[in-house]
Order: C-alpha cells, then sequence, then structure tokens
C-alpha cells in the first residue's frame, strides 16, 4: 500500500510530498543506514504532523499541477486533413512538407479560405512570389482579409549607393537574401499581431537554403505565437523546424509513372491525388497514420 | 450672459516657445527688421531679468552670450494663432477672432455641458497650455470686461456681475491701450496716456470715478468709451467666425538640415501640435502632407534656388497618435529621401471624424490600424512598395492579372460567412499554381507538334515529358499593343523520385516557350 509521507525541503523548508515505498527500498538497499534514515523519516514526519494546517495551505498536489490546455483546433479547409490531425492548432507552428507538386499549396489556399471565412485576417509572406491570384480566387479565399508580402529583389527607389550595395548582396547569395526578408517580414508580422494564419511559403527554396534558418529563429517565432489565436503555418521541401513545430505533414502526390498513350487533346488535368501523412504531433500522441484525398482543378467543374 | 477671453501676453515670444519648447529654459529674444538693422521686439523673463529690452539692437542683444535669438516668423505665429482658435472652439461654436493673440468666447449655456465658470476656466487654460500656448483667461459679464482682466491680470481671472469695478480697479490705465502698438494709434494712445499722467490718473479706479461730463468734455467720446472700459460697462456683441477646419503647422531654420534624424526631431513637435489641435477639435487625420522647401544651388551659377519635396501619406482609417505619424514618416523618407538641405518644413493634416469601431467577445481577432500600417511600411520598406498589399484581380483573362492594393484591416467589413458545414467538407480542394516569377524559359522538343523533351534553366525542371494535356489555346488584348496570345500544356516530368506537373506555355507571338508554373 502506497501511503504519503510529508517531508520538508532543506533549501526552501517547504513541505513536499514523497512516497513511502521509495524510503522502504531505500532501507532495502543500505541496510547499515536503514537505522538512521528510519529516525529521520519519522522525525520528519512527527514535525511535520505537528504543523498546523496553515502550513500546508500553500502545497499543491501533483495531481492538482496546471496542465497547459490543449490548444484550439480549427478546420484546416481539407476534410481528410481534419480527420487525420483534428485541424490545424491555434497558437502553434504547423509544418507541411513535400515535393513539388505534392498539394502543399493546395492545402494552404485550402487553409486560407477556411480561415478568410471564418472572418480572420491572413497573411502570406512568399519567398518565392509564387502565389497565383486566380487560384487563390477559385479557392475561394477572400482576398480583402488576405495580406500577401512577395519577398524577392526590391523594388522600391534607391539612391545609386544603395542600389549598388543591395544589387552587391542579392548577387552574392539571392536566396539569403531572400529568406532574410520572409524572417523579417513574419517577425513584424507576428509583432503585430491580430492574423488568425500567417503563412510562410518557402516551398519553392532549395532544402539547403531553408536550413539555414536557425533553430532559434523558430523557437523564437513560436514562443511569439503561444498563447494567441494565430496559426503559423510553414510549407517546405522538407521539415526545418524542429520539436518547434507542434504539428508535421508529410505529403505527397499519387501521380502514374507510366507515360499516357492517349492523344494529348483527349486528356484534362482534373485532379490530384495526394497522400498525407501525419509524422509528428504534440497535440494528439498517436502513432503516424496518413491519408488520401483528391483536389480538383478550377475547370474541371 | 458670461464671456470669456483667452489672451495671449507677448504673443510673437509665445509662437516661437510652442515651437520650440526648449527654449522655455533660456533667455530668448525676438529679432525683426532687415540685417543688420534688427532690433529686439519681444523678450521672455529670463532676457529681461539679464537686462535684455525691446527695442535694443541685434548687436547690442549679443553681448548676453546666453541669450537665443530668433527671428520673428509669420508662420509660426499663424500656426499659433490656429491653435488658439482650436483651443476657443473645443469649448464654445461662438467664437471671435478678435486680434492674434486673442480670442473671445461665448459661454451662454455652457455650464450645463462642461461645468461651472470656474471649472470651464481651468479647463480653458490646461487646453491652451496642451497646445503650447500659456494664456491669460478671464470670464465676465461683458467681453470688453474680461477682454482688459484677461490683458491684466495673469492666469485665471473670474469677475463677478456687477462688481467689474471694483476688481478692475486696481489695474494701470496702460491695460486700456496694450492694442495700440503701431502707428498712429500709438502716438494717440500716448497722447492720452500723458494726459491721463498730468491729471494724475494712473490706475482704472481713478478714471472710473471721474465725472461723466467733464471727462467728456476734455477727451471727447474716446474719454467715455475708456471709462466704460475700466467700470467695465461697455457693452457689445461678439462677432462670430467661422474657424476653418485647416491644420497646418510650420517650421522655418535658420540652418539647412541634411540629416533625417534632427528632421525626425522636428517633425514630432509639428506632429505632436498638430495631433493636439486635431484632438482638441474631436478629429483625426487620413492623410498627412508634408512639404520641404529645399536649399539648391544651380550648376551654372552660384545662386541659391529652392524648390519643393513633397510627401503625401494617405492612411486606410483616420487615426491620432504622433508617434506612429512619426514614423510613418521616418520610414517613407528613409525610402524617398530629400536629397538637398531642407530650409523649411510644412506639415499639413486632411481631418477626418475619427473611425468608431465597437469591439465583440466573439469577432474574431483583427490587427491594430495603428501597428498594422508601422508594420506595412516597414515590410514596404524591405520588399517595396508595391510588393506588399491585398490582391485585387482585373477584369481581364490574362494570366496575371492582377494588381496589388492597399491592405486594410478593417473589422466592420468582416464578418464570419456561415457556411453549411457539411457542403463544406463535401467540396474538394482546388488544385493550385505555384507560378515561377519570371516564367523559366525552356527549350522544347517537339514530335508531331507535340511537346517530348524539356530542358530549363531550372535543373528540376527538365526530362522527358511523361503525360501532357492540351493544347489550350488562350489570346487576349488584341486591341492594344500588348495583345497576347499562347498555347497552353499541362505536362508531367520526372523530378527525382516524384512526377510533378507542371504548366508549359507556348508564346505565339514571341515563339518562346516557357514553364510558367507548377500544379501544387
Amino acid at each position: 500500500m502506497s501511503s504519503a509521507v510529508i517531508s520538508t525541503s532543506a533549501a526552501t523548508r517547504r513541505p513536499f510530498l514523497f512516497d513511502a515505498e521509495a524510503t522502504d527500498a531505500n532501507e532495502h538497499c543500505h541496510p547499515e543506514r536503514s537505522g538512521q534514515c528510519a529516525k529521520r523519516i519519522a522525525r520528519g514526519v512527527e514535525g511535520t504532523l505537528s504543523l498546523p494546517d496553515s502550513r500546508l495551505a500553500g502545497v499543491t498536489p501533483a495531481s492538482r499541477l496546471e496542465i497547459r490546455p490543449a490548444p484550439e483546433m480549427v478546420p484546416s479547409g481539407i476534410a481528410a486533413i481534419d480527420a487525420l490531425t483534428g485541424g490545424l492548432p491555434r497558437g502553434c507552428l504547423t509544418e507541411i512538407c513535400g515535393p513539388a507538386s505534392s498539394g502543399r499549396t493546395t492545402l494552404l489556399l485550402a487553409a486560407l479560405a477556411a480561415a478568410t471565412h471564418r472572418g480572420e485576417f491572413c497573411a502570406v509572406v512568399d519567398a518565392s512570389d509564387a502565389l497565383d491570384p486566380h487560384s487563390v480566387n477559385a479557392a475561394g479565399v477572400d482576398l480583402d482579409g488576405l495580406l500577401w508580402v512577395r519577398c524577392g529583389e526590391s523594388s522600391r527607389k534607391l539612391t545609386q549607393q544603395q542600389r549598388k550595395r543591395e544589387n552587391r548582396e542579392t548577387r552574392t547569395n539571392p536566396s539569403e537574401h531572400r529568406l532574410e526578408q520572409v524572417l523579417r517580414a513574419t517577425d513584424l508580422l507576428l509583432e503585430s499581431g491580430g492574423f488568425g494564419l500567417i503563412v510562410l511559403d518557402l516551398a519553392d527554396l532549395s532544402p539547403q537554403d531553408a536550413r539555414r534558418v536557425p533553430l532559434t529563429t523558430w523557437f523564437r517565432f513560436r514562443r511569439a505565437i503561444e498563447h494567441t489565436p494565430t496559426i503559423l503555418l510553414a510549407i517546405e521541401h522538407q521539415p526545418i523546424a524542429g520539436s518547434c513545430s507542434s504539428l508535421l505533414l508529410q505529403l505527397g502526390s499519387q501521380a502514374e509513372s507510366e507515360p499516357a498513350r492517349e492523344p494529348s487533346h483527349s486528356q484534362l488535368l482534373t485532379q490530384l491525388d495526394i497522400s498525407a501523412e501525419l509524422i509528428r504531433s504534440r497535440i494528439d500522441r498517436k502513432p503516424a497514420r496518413s491519408v488520401k484525398f483528391a483536389t480538383k482543378t478550377a475547370w474541371a467543374g | 450672459m458670461p464671456f470669456a477671453c483667452i489672451y495671449v501676453p507677448n504673443f510673437s515670444m509665445a509662437a516661437a516657445l510652442r515651437a520650440e519648447p526648449e527654449l522655455q529654459a533660456r533667455p530668448v529674444a525676438i529679432l525683426e527688421g532687415k540685417p543688420p538693422l534688427e532690433k529686439i521686439i519681444a523678450v521672455n523673463e529670463k532676457a529681461g531679468a539679464s537686462g535684455i529690452t525691446p527695442g535694443i539692437p541685434k548687436a547690442q542683444g549679443e553681448l548676453c552670450t546666453e541669450l537665443a535669438l530668433r527671428s520673428r516668423s509669420p508662420l509660426q505665429e499663424s500656426s499659433a494663432h490656429a491653435a488658439l482658435l482650436d483651443c476657443a472652439q473645443s469649448f464654445s461654436p461662438c467664437v471671435e477672432d478678435s486680434a492674434p493673440d486673442t480670442v473671445f468666447l461665448d459661454l451662454a449655456g455652457m455650464e450645463s455641458l462642461l461645468g461651472s465658470l470656474p471649472e470651464i476656466s481651468r479647463a480653458i487654460s490646461t487646453r491652451a497650455a496642451a497646445l503650447g500656448l500659456q494664456a491669460n483667461v478671464a470670464v465676465a459679464s461683458n467681453p470688453d470686461a474680461a477682454l482688459v482682466a484677461a490683458r491684466g491680470f495673469p492666469g485665471i481671472t473670474l469677475l463677478t456681475a456687477g462688481k467689474e469695478a471694483a476688481h478692475l480697479g486696481p489695474l494701470p490705465v496702460e491695460v486700456l491701450f496694450a492694442d495700440r502698438l503701431e502707428g498712429d494709434q500709438r502716438k494717440e494712445a500716448d497722447r492720452l496716456l500723458e494726459t491721463l499722467d498730468r491729471w494724475g490718473i494712473r490706475n482704472l479706479r481713478s478714471l472710473a470715478a471721474l465725472p461723466e461730463v467733464s471727462l467728456s468734455e476734455r477727451l471727447g467720446q474716446e474719454g467715455l468709451r475708456l471709462q466704460r472700459l475700466a467700470r467695465g460697462a461697455a457693452s457689445r456683441t461678439l462677432v462670430p467666425v467661422e474657424v476653418p477646419l485647416v491644420f497646418e503647422e510650420a517650421v522655418e531654420l535658420d540652418h539647412p538640415i541634411t540629416l533625417l534624424e534632427p528632421l525626425a526631431f522636428l517633425l514630432n513637435r509639428l506632429l505632436e501640435q498638430l495631433c493636439a489641435r486635431l484632438g482638441s477639435r474631436a478629429l483625426a487625420t487620413q492623410e498627412l502632407r508634408l512639404t520641404l522647401e529645399l536649399e539648391t544651388y544651380s550648376s551654372s551659377s552660384a545662386s541659391q534656388l529652392k524648390n519643393n519635396f513633397v510627401r503625401t501619406l494617405r492612411l486606410p482609417l483616420p487615426m491620432l497618435d504622433a508617434k506612429v505619424f512619426l514614423k510613418l514618416l521616418q520610414l517613407d523618407l528613409n525610402a524617398h529621401p530629400p536629397g538637398a538641405p531642407i530650409i523649411k518644413i510644412h506639415l499639413a493634416a486632411e481631418p477626418a471624424r475619427p473611425r468608431s469601431a465597437q469591439g465583440g467577445l466573439f469577432l474574431p481577432p483583427s490587427p491594430e490600424p495603428e501597428k498594422l500600417e508601422l508594420t506595412l511600411a516597414r515590410i514596404a520598406g524591405m520588399v517595396g512598395e508595391h510588393k506588399v498589399g491585398a490582391l485585387e484581380l482585373l477584369d481581364t483573362h490574362h494570366p496575371e492579372g492582377f494588381r496589388m492594393r492597399r491592405f486594410v484591416a478593417e473589422v466592420a467589413r468582416r464578418v464570419p460567412q456561415k457556411q453549411n458545414p457539411d457542403a463544406a467538407q463535401a467540396a474538394s480542394a482546388i488544385t493550385a499554381l505555384r507560378r515561377f516569377r519570371p516564367p523559366l524559359r525552356a527549350t522544347v522538343t517537339l514530335e508531331n507538334g507535340q511537346p517530348m523533351h524539356l530542358v530549363c534553366n531550372k535543373k528540376e525542371v527538365k526530362g522527358e515529358v511523361l503525360w501532357k494535356a492540351g493544347p489550350w489555346r488562350f489570346s487576349g488584348d488584341w486591341w492594344e499593343r500588348e495583345a497576347w496570345s499562347r498555347d497552353e500544356w499541362d505536362i508531367a516530368l520526372k523530378t527525382g523520385e516524384a512526377i510533378a506537373l507542371y504548366r508549359l506555355v507556348h508564346d505565339l507571338f514571341a515563339g518562346c516557350w516557357f514553364v510558367e508554373g507548377t500544379y501544387d
């Protein structure tokens, strides 16, 4: 039978709890000291039991310690993804990885459409200036509620000296310059607050470039959105945020590798078959599992 | 029927100190006249204590090393006068603009709205101080008595109705001539003062006690008018003015500014004054116009030229925050530097009604407009002005038929749309296209007019075409010079282990092939 024994911490002089069975085990391990230990514990017990109740008032039993509440999950806009993950967690970083044509942008636009339909303001920090306005519109995103930050070469008017300096920077490493813009813009948007969904579109950056983002940056982003209703969504080629992401989804396409035999004019791209695998979830600790879903093209009807 | 008079003593000095508040701790003198014949026309208390008096030449004033000399600035005085009118207008709709340093208010009926007369007087004095003006405020049953009291007594004065003469009695007779500072009026005032002095009349009580008939026989109607003023018994109606909603502040610089940092200090001061004035009228602004007069020299001759550099800051929503405005102006000037030394700064605000927003517990989160505006300005400074904002599709079939517009986080417009959850779940996601900007130029090998092999400068996008659909022909704007016509193909290429789908475009006018994007 397990019974709680109350002792007093030497450092804090506050009582704490430990298990009597552990002391019994100690007794068996160190028989020569067992008598002294038992006496000391007995003195502690007597002394503590004689304490007035007011001294125990400040003690929080372990069973009542505050547990961090689970984040609110909101629909991602794709039913299959919601069934897999429970939705997208607010106040957390979600990573969506996959190669080209794996449905990352489709999922991103579906999440944007769902968020704007909820009346939230969204922001897309586009590292490669790759967003297609017609796709955004076709996905049902409310364009008034979407802020698009197109990173890349600056189009502002510069003095000759500034222009030379900027050219030198961008020529030496344009992707680094672009990445710097993405991170600074994201920092500013997170600091500004009030957005329901902020998307970092790093999908076209090579894995080598994307890995240049230090882990401390992801940690900072995670801390910035913690306890806020903002969802931070990053789409990329390979996972790069490490343990900072609460949800990690790997997408892949199910395209046929066999060359088609029919004439080209008789074929029509109508849908993409996507497989989504849940790699990691801090919210719902269940084994990895996957779903499949199809996306249709705007002209498929 | 109570009237209030707001009087700013030593107005040219007050206007200078309003523009440069840090001068208040130093002896200051205001100069007027053409060099080298400039004379000191006004001094502050500290300068007076140092022996500087109005009327002495500039050279003599310069002997006092601590003395700060400033030229009289009509711009600063007009700004101070506008601020004085704003102060008055914020308490009563019936305002008389009697002189640059004097404003009258009709306070009839204001007691029920703004409190008792002492409270209103204190509030007027506080508001004037907030606008950078140390004003005397007097309240009396007639405007002239209020004027004499405001000119004679510092701070706040309340004259009880019927006891004006007793209150005003100790004031010197010079108070009645305070507005006659120039020309013939000055001479006439000096003559009258000399006469009264010869009679031994040195204060208003003595003047009020003189027999009316005898005074009329000796000084005429002017004498009687002065006596009525001394008794506080003059009566007249106010001539109200419609104060224009013009909010402008300006500063002329003795030495040109070349750096943005000192310019920011001056802008901050001007913005604080503008915001205080707008706030006193319960207004905000949606447009700030900054005009910088630049000092430039022509290349052919050494003559100095002046040209204006104008920047207009348009805000999506009415705002009233000097710090936000300053930051926005700084970011704008960083992106668009003036390019020459600045000799004059003029800042104007277009008034607008302040926005009213009702927050709600169940409304989705939205960015604070002020914070968002700063964030957007900072991002625009980084990526370019036209690369941040909201999307707007144009009425065209052109594949890049869109433009960027200002992003406005207007909560009122954003009501969550109720959607049938079943319908939302049932709807399939739309396949998105990721564009390559600019499109990737490709070399395409054709077989029977169909693409079979692709080589592109992006290493991932090349190889055998596994699957293709097309061509889909599009054309448009044939009536314009920018006409376009193209064949589109949807193709599948093997990229590493996976297969990727691309949009391949054949420009029929240029005859080139491009990879426009990837379906993702």
